[in-house]
């Protein structure tokens, strides 16, 4: 029998009141303030920014205090704050190329232009807790060397003049670049709509599938051809001016992944290519993104498609933790009226079952 | 929209590229930088706001491989102005971020800066000073970044 009830306001209004207690946690511990989550913990910034696709980073900090720390609570927060503004435009696209480098190494050159620039990385370091962090104690401040600056070009430019390694991706001519915030997604998807479900897309999900690549599913041979780090110049049309406006400048992490080169009937054999292109400073990211991009290209470079990473529907329609945790999630939600009709099945079935079973005894009874 | 009565409307002209430049640097210049400038000036003009100050979104793009075709990779808060002064001049900006104030300044210095009886006083006054720090901090940047830069030695062999 179905009845409708409700109720739980004031326990709803009371479980939020001691949220907001919980989430202040001691009184007696001075509150956290934006400005040290942005400074203490860009990269958790970052993340919220990447995956939350919206670059600011003090109300990533924000959304972060609110959310208690869960980025994936903090990333949704950010996604629901977008649906409230208007959109001006669409800037023009950045230039990596003249980003300001603040890291940059290839794993795949040794000299290159520019030279290997190991910035502020946790690679070589020991993985040793260190307890003095549990004081604010001094930090020394960098050191600092006087070297002329210099262009330092992509990786991929340098190698790309002799056909060995594959061109930049083009797209038809023509064609506008896809928009998953404004139009639904319909599979198959081009490139530049994958690379932005990827770019928005789970940190942890893509690491497991970049993963599963290198252990032999959709196997690629990558190298990691280049990775830089740092700030690009935003520019902007406007209606109302006649040049294209410098709106500053945000921090992104850029991937090259160079892979392998079976190359077709109308392409000799040359490396093959994978992008990742993420706000903030997020190698891992980055990198996994490169591999799944190239993973995803399995159709076009006309490669057997054997493995889940080269799914392009499985990947990208999984990739984003704000769905995916939407809809796990939602199984907390009272589902007293679906459960009630299953119960009601299985009662039914048991005693179908049981007068089955009985006239079987039955009949085998008469029989012996 | 307000549209400009620009001499000349082919992109790259010098007038266009020394605004788009000063526009730059007032849109990188940071929320007290810019209310100090303003607390300082001394003939402050009657300032209308046309529109804004207000935050919405701009859509970023990258471009596949770096350098291909470009595709979108999510958004950025931006906040942009339109202001008129008393005499009429009208001075528009747009920045990242959602500091209203910071912007609504910008847009008067902009409108100032294309007063040719003002712009010396701005540049001077306004956009040098965000010009030294941009690049003091770029340059400090540079230098810490290339003090991470690995100097490769070739091993002695030891086969002789």
């Amino acid at each position: 029998m179905y009845v409708a009830v409700k109720g739980g306001e004031a326990a709803i209004r009371n479980a939020h009141k001691l949220l907001a207690d919980r989430r202040r946690g001691d009184r007696d511990v001075p509150a956290i303030e934006l400005n040290q989550i942005v400074e203490q913990m860009s990269l958790a910034v970052d993340r919220v920014m990447a995956e939350g696709s919206l670059y600011d980073p003090e109300l990533a900090a924000l959304a972060i205090k609110q959310a208690r720390g869960d980025l994936i609570e903090a990333i949704f927060l950010v996604r629901a704050y977008r649906t409230t503004l208007q959109r001006f435009g669409y800037s023009t696209a950045l230039e990596t190329s003249k980003m300001q480098i603040e890291r940059r190494i290839s794993a795949a050159f040794k000299d290159l232009p520019g030279g290997q620039l190991l910035g502020p990385t946790f690679d070589y370091t020991h993985r040793l807790l260190d307890p003095e962090l549990a004081e604010d104690g001094p930090v020394d401040a960098p050191e600092q060397r006087d070297e002329p600056e210099a262009f330092t070009p992509r990786v991929t430019d340098i190698l790309g003049h002799d056909g060995m390694i594959e061109e930049d991706g083009e797209m038809p001519e023509g064609s506008v670049a896809g928009d998953l915030t404004r139009e639904p997604l319909t599979f198959p998807l081009e490139r530049d709509l994958r690379l932005q479900a990827l770019a928005r897309g789970d940190e942890g999900f893509l690491l497991g599938l970049a993963y599963s690549t290198q252990r032999g599913y959709a196997r690629s041979h990558p190298f990691a051809g280049e990775i830089r780090i740092g700030e690009v110049d935003i520019e902007l049309e406007v209606a109302e001016l006649d040049f294209p406006l410098t709106l500053g400048t945000i921090r992104v992490t850029e991937c090259q992944m160079v892979n392998q080169f079976k190359g077709s009937a109308k392409q000799p054999p040359q490396f093959t290519r994978g992008y990742g292109l993420v706000f903030g400073q997020s190698e891992r990211k980055a990198m996994s993104m490169a591999l799944c991009d190239r993973a995803l290209r399995a159709r076009e470079l006309g490669e057997d498609i054997t493995a889940t990473a080269q799914d392009e529907e499985f990947v990208i329609s999984h990739s984003d933790n704000v769905q995916s945790t939407g809809f796990v999630e939602h199984l907390k939600l009272p589902h007293y009226v679906d459960f009630q009709a299953e119960l009601d099945l299985i009662r039914r079935m048991r005693a179908e079952h049981e007068r089955k079973h009985q006239t079987g005894e039955e009949a085998k009874e008469a029989a012996e | 929209m307000i549209k400009e009565n620009n001499q000349s409307t082919e992109t790259g002209n010098v007038p266009d590229l020394e605004r788009k430049a000063a526009m730059a640097l007032l849109a990188q210049a940071t929320a007290p930088e810019i209310a100090a400038f303003w607390a300082g000036w001394g003939d402050k003009p009657d300032v209308e706001t046309l529109r804004g100050p207000e935050t919405g979104l701009v859509m970023l793009r990258g471009r596949i491989g770096g350098g291909g075709a470009p595709f979108n990779l999510g958004e950025a808060t931006v906040t942009r102005a339109t202001v008129r002064l008393g005499n009429g001049a009208v001075g528009h900006a747009y920045a990242l971020g959602r500091h209203r104030e910071k912007v609504r300044l910008a847009a008067v210095f902009d409108a100032l800066w294309q007063q040719p009886d003002c712009r010396d006083a701005v540049e001077k006054a306004v956009l040098a000073p965000i010009a030294e720090r941009l690049e003091q901090q770029r340059a400090l940047k540079h230098a810490q970044t290339a003090a991470t830069k690995v100097d490769f030695f070739t091993m002695v062999r030891g086969d002789d």
